[in-house]
């Protein structure tokens, strides 16, 4: 880890120009120590006053400094907006979600094995030194959305639920404002570097999410063990059902693309319709007409359908038939 | 810098790097090695210790940011001649086997049935507003963060859940 | 005094079984685990010497070619890049150390320097910053890629094996992959290395630590008596710590060069670089059998991997020999000379990649020839041993699979394919357990103390394996004392030299000499009072012969002192030594995602005398879950163009987490196998890994029809062969 100057901040403006902002420093520190990140200035937040959830408008207003396990834990989380309790329940492990913030968790960074290792090539690490994940182990990444230049992943599942609960993020700074996180991340085109529309000096302080959605919700997260890992392909599911038919849908879906991946075709081709599997099938191949694989990762396209045809059976009450 | 950090009740005054972990800070400035390192990315759980008592990776926790907040160690969970009701039931139970994972499963269970005891739900309960049943499944999982390769999970659930029963939380 | 035995011939009357303490077998709980729960344990990185200085390895960062400078490391006292560093770490039980000279790179990864530093941050830091500037040189690193060494004592056949395939009526002939796979014991290697003098004491986590020293006084420049080696605790091994490794040698070069005590800790991705892989290997099995399901012809081919020069290579075929009979046999042993990281031993080595393979053939074969898989398995159990005509020194496989099948409610089992439970398929699937059995050259000292105490010494590890217990309940059951009057110190390598803790051989050969040593104290105890010891009995302290009992401390007036020194014999060679087993899981596997969820296994073990109920269970669930790991998580990646390991950390390699493991079932068949010395125990640590991924693999098939013959079953395995 490269040195660097520790300052606490005790205002939100109380920040060290240049200063990078940790919090739960799950991500952060374990990037720091392989120096991916070297800020030379670390402030540490965790003393303001952000970690309230508060009613706003019809909706909630989640504190930045809230914790992942204190969010998910929430009673009104829990009883308004299921998904996002259960997709922070799948991610991480208990010691972690009692450490991440909301703030935090929106700005952690790929799990691109390329990108930590700093003996290789990385244009999200090092613009310009190419991509080692293409022609590389590409498991992980990206099918949606990825550029010759990165097939990173975004590796969350907070975010998810919020891209499906149409979430936004409050953001401080000389021009405050609030970007829905359908505009929050960005894809990499060819500045991979470049992830979220975050602008430096800028700090999250809260999420903000609208009225409770209702409906059916789910957060079907598929990996490659039973806790305790990275999703391979996760759907963040909201369907609200009228007379059996679909008269609700809101689909997310997580470790496909650089960013929480969202289809408003997809939506609108289920609304209206009667729930089958081939309707869902449909929706997926909606979804995926521009996806492609890199070797590594190419039985995402598939396993991204499948996840999304039983999460749809799941939340529309189909029942488990041949 | 200079950085004042409690820990099992006493506090101590340490000139540390600002880079210094929590978890760097209690091996190798406090001498309290019962805190492990298995991996010092956040990814085994072999560090956990209970931060304000909840249960938190020490690896991932810069010493400088945790010096208003108690920090109990394994250490200050019990001793060989006074064991704490989980440490009696790991060695009951054979819930280790190396002994490395050992006092991280055992800070992080201890924390663990504080949380059901909140109501807080986990990835296994089917119910996220339910009374929660001190299953195998829901103990496994919320005990995932925490990593044995000796592989004693078997045995450190059934050890959790016995002292859990003997608490008077059994489902 | 010392008691030697050589294992020349059976022991069939186990004087074991005449002792009077009853503690022997009994699920004592761990003597040191009071220490283990509450922290106070001490592992290799927590000695903390007077004046300690942190040392941090730098690791090339090409394939291979030589390393040209390496630069100065502001913040750090010292870069040391000394020709002594190792390449790769020492195979088990090596004597000399392994190559030196990190100027020509081998792998990526290699260790090359160590930084050393007052502080770890600054040392870390400085490693990082460390330039270094290499000449690179092309190097094959895919086992597949390249012509394979073929050598002539590894090959061997028996018959016309492609006459019997053409001639029977089924057949089987298909390949599998296993990745590498990596140890990931918990804790990293670590050594803490101080000189006095022209003596170097290391506390290091090491399973064997006899050869150990000699490998580490080899690779420093000194005798071996000049070194000494302290591993009193041992956090997980499982092959990985059987040889040193470039911790200890950095860690001894740096202290040496400094003057003051240093320690070296592997980062858990130099962990991932350093310690040895199990090789990835490559096997074709081919069988042949009869209408009636017995084989006629059994082909094992392996193709497995190592750096140019490693005289390891994994033994993948180790077991398939005498597992299961038939007339035309064939074994292949390939190795492709690549430069991917150094392969080694990694718990089990050849049955747990080997008859994990060869037991999910013996499934096709039972599906193709229409015999349940038990059936097919019970009716190929041969009575000696093929080739050789050796008789076994035990034979339990046929009374492993019929127990599990009753146990597991093997009845239960469905066509493949025919239950569902919403959206899971549910399956169950067996497999046989295999594992050679040996002993090892082994010493112990016991001190009978004038208080009726005893002490046991030997330089024998407990990486977790339970040691300290099993020795001390051996002492105490010989002795006639409580387990709480039986002190037992190990991992000193100034204690007599044991077996060491790998191979499974560890409890059998370091029990039989604490066993030993104990026989020549009851002797002298036999001495003082004028009897025979065999008519002595020694139980809760007391001495008794006839009527007369007396206590044990009343009777001493000094200590007594007894060696033991076990040497194994010709039941080696006159008789085929192996523990078996079965293994059994059900699985459900969920019909749109293709993920595995093990809902319980079943191990059912052969394994001679059971020396403690607790820990000898806790050793089969840990081999047990390594095997779930293997079928279905476990998987390092290699850069295809580099070699290097991609997967180096535990967020990327994936070990089993609790989530993962059901409740496990362990049962032991009751077994005396006099062939192996007086304890009549073999060993168990591996057998629970060996077949016990074929198991649940086997399940799959049995749920959804899926072969999956890529290990490991992840789901993109699963959902490539489901129905759409």
């Amino acid at each position: 880890m490269k040195p660097f100057t520790y300052h606490r901040a005790s205002t939100l403006t109380d920040r060290p120009a240049g200063a990078t902002i940790i919090a739960g420093g799950t991500n952060l520190l374990d990037l720091m120590k392989h120096e991916v990140m070297t800020p030379k200035a670390l402030v540490d937040i965790t003393a303001l006053d952000l970690n309230r959830i508060e009613a706003h408008g019809d909706g909630l207003r989640i504190g930045a400094l809230v914790r992942n396990s204190d969010l998910a834990a929430d009673p009104v989380i829990r009883r308004d907006y299921p998904l996002l309790s259960r997709a922070l329940l799948a991610g991480a492990s208990g010691q972690l979600r009692n450490m991440a913030t909301t703030g935090g968790n929106l700005m952690q960074r790929t799990r691109c094995p390329y990108f930590y290792d700093t003996r290789m090539p990385c244009n999200k690490r090092e613009p310009g030194s190419g991509c080692a994940a293409i022609g590389g182990v590409n498991r992980n990444h990206a099918i949606l959305g990825a550029s010759p230049a990165c097939i990173a992943t975004y590796p969350g599942d907070m975010a998810v639920a919020l891209r499906a609960l149409d979430a936004e993020v409050e953001i401080e700074s000389p021009a405050p404002r609030q970007v829905p996180l359908s505009e929050f991340y960005r894809l990499p085109a060819d500045t991979p570097d470049v992830e979220t529309v975050m602008r430096p000096g800028e700090i999250i302080t809260a999420v903000l999410l609208p009225a409770p959605a209702g409906g059916q919700q789910r957060y079907r997260k598929v990996r490659d063990r039973a806790s305790y890992a990275f999703a391979l392909v996760s759907v963040a599911a909201i369907i609200g059902m009228e007379n059996n038919r679909i008269a609700h849908a809101a689909l997310a879906f997580g470790g496909v693309a650089a960013k929480p991946w969202r289809d408003p075709g997809a939506e609108a081709l289920l609304i209206g319709q009667e729930p089958s599997d081939t309707l869902f099938g449909r929706a997926a191949d909606l979804i995926l007409q521009s996806a492609g694989g890199y070797g590594g990762n190419d039985f995402k396209i598939p396993l991204l359908r499948r996840t999304l045809i039983a999460t749809l059976r799941d939340a529309t009450g189909m029942e488990a038939t041949a | 810098m200079q950085i004042s950090l409690s820990v099992n009740g006493t506090s101590h005054e340490l000139t540390l790097d600002p880079r210094t972990t929590l978890l760097d800070a209690l091996r190798q400035h406090l001498g309290l090695t019962g805190t492990k390192k298995g991996c010092d990315h956040g990814q085994c759980g072999a560090c956990t210790v209970l931060l304000d008592g909840r249960r938190v990776s020490a690896c991932l926790t810069l010493a400088c940011m945790v010096q208003d907040q108690p920090v109990t160690t394994i250490e200050g969970l019990g001793t060989p001649e006074a064991l704490s009701p989980l440490q009696q039931q790991f060695l009951d139970h054979d819930g280790f086997q190396c002994g490395y994972c050992t006092p991280g499963q055992i800070c992080s269970a201890t924390a663990m049935l504080k949380e059901i005891a909140a109501g807080w739900p986990s990835h296994a309960s089917a119910d996220l507003t339910g009374p929660i049943a001190l299953t195998h499944a829901e103990i496994a999982e919320r005990m995932s963060g925490n990593l044995c390769r000796c592989a004693a999970y078997a045995n450190i659930v059934d050890a959790i859940r016995q002292a859990a029963g003997a608490q008077g939380d059994a489902a | 005094m010392t008691r030697h035995l050589k294992v020349d011939a059976p022991i069939p009357d186990s004087p074991l079984d005449h002792m009077a303490q009853g503690v022997l077998g009994k699920p004592v709980s761990r003597l040191e685990g009071p220490l283990k729960v509450t922290g106070r344990a001490t592992y290799a990185a927590e000695a903390r010497p007077e004046g300690l200085l942190y040392g941090v390895l730098v690791q090339a960062a090409i394939p291979a070619g030589k390393v040209l400078s390496i630069g100065d490391a502001p913040g750090a006292m010292v870069v040391i890049h000394d020709p002594r560093l190792i390449r790769y770490a020492a195979q088990g039980m090596a004597t000399e150390g392994p190559t030196a000279g990190p100027d020509e790179v081998e792998y990526m990864g290699q260790a090359i320097a160590v930084v050393v530093a007052e502080a770890l941050e600054a040392a870390q830091a400085a490693a990082q910053a460390l330039q270094v500037t290499y000449e690179a040189k092309d190097v094959p690193v895919d086992p597949e890629a390249v012509e394979p060494e073929r050598p002539e004592d590894k090959q061997s056949a028996t018959g016309d094996l492609d006459r019997a395939m053409q001639d029977a009526s089924h057949t089987l002939d298909q390949i599998w992959h296993t990745p590498s796979h990596t140890a990931a014991a918990m804790e990293p290697h670590a050594a803490t290395a101080e000189w006095s003098g022209d003596t170097l004491t290391v506390r290091a986590g090491y399973q064997m630590l006899a050869t150990s020293r000699e490998q580490l006084a080899d690779a420093v420049g000194i005798k071996p008596d000049q070194v000494r080696l302290l591993a009193p605790y041992v956090g997980g091994g499982f092959g990985s710590k059987l040889g040193i490794n470039a911790d200890s040698v950095a860690a001894a070069i740096a202290a040496q060069q400094l003057g003051r005590p240093v320690q070296v800790v592997m980062t858990r991705q130099q962990v991932f670089d350093l310690a040895h892989r199990r090789s990835e290997t490559r096997q074709r099995i081919r069988l042949a059998c009869d209408t009636q399901g017995k084989l006629t012809g059994i082909g094992h081919e392996a193709l497995v991997s190592n750096l140019p020069g490693v005289s390891f290579s994994e033994p993948v075929t180790q077991a398939t020999p005498f597992t299961y009979q038939a007339a035309h046999r064939q074994i292949v042993h390939a190795i492709a000379r690549v430069h991917r990281s150094c392969a080694g031993s990694v718990r089990a080595p050849g049955e747990a990649v080997g008859a994990t393979v060869f037991e999910c053939a013996m499934d096709e074969l039972a599906e193709t020839a229409g015999i349940d898989p038990v059936e097919l398995r019970l009716r190929n159990i041969p009575d000696t041993e093929p080739c050789t005509g050796r008789p076994f020194s035990s034979h339990k496989l046929a009374e492993a699979l019929r127990e599990g099948a009753a146990r597991f409610n093997w009845s239960d089992r469905r066509p493949t394919g025919q239950r569902r439970e919403g959206d899971w398929y549910i399956g169950m699937g067996v497999a046989s357990a295999v594992r050679v059995n040996s002993l090892i050259e082994s010493r112990a000292r016991v001190t009978l103390q004038a208080d009726g105490r005893a002490i046991v010494e030997t330089d024998m590890t407990d990486i977790g394996t339970g040691s300290y217990t099993i020795l001390g309940q051996i002492a105490a059951e010989t002795l006639g004392l409580a387990v709480d009057r039986v002190e037992v110190r190990l991992g000193d390598s100034d204690f007599p030299p044991a077996s060491g803790s790998g191979g499974s051989f560890g409890a059998a050969s370091s029990g039989t000499s604490v066993y030993l040593a104990c026989a020549e104290i009851r002797s002298q105890i036999a001495a003082l009072i004028g009897c025979d010891e065999a008519d002595l009995t020694l139980q809760n302290g007391q001495v008794r012969t006839g009527n007369v009992s007396r206590p044990l401390d009343a009777l001493l007036t000094g200590e007594l002192t007894g060696d033991g020194h076990l040497e194994p014999g010709k039941t080696e060679d006159t008789v085929r030594q192996a523990t078996w087993g079965s293994h059994w899981a059900e699985i459900a596997v969920n019909r749109w995602t293709g993920e595995v969820r093990v809902r319980r296994m079943l191990g059912v073990f052969a394994c001679g005398r059971v020396l403690n109920e607790k820990t000898a269970r806790s050793q089969c669930l840990g081999g047990m879950t390594f095997g779930l790991g293997m079928a279905l998580t476990e998987a390092m990646a290699h850069d295809p163009r580099d070699g290097h390991i991609v997967t180096r950390d535990l967020a990327e390699y994936h070990i089993p987490c609790h989530a993962d493991v059901p409740p496990l079932e362990v049962h032991f068949l009751t077994e005396s196998d006099t062939y192996v010395g007086p304890l009549h125990a073999k060993g168990l640590g591996e057998l629970g890994i060996c077949g016990a991924g074929a198991a649940i693999l086997n399940a799959i098939h049995n749920a959804c029809g899926v072969r999956v013959r890529e290990l490991p079953a992840t789901p993109d395995k699963i959902i490539a062969g489901l129905q759409s």
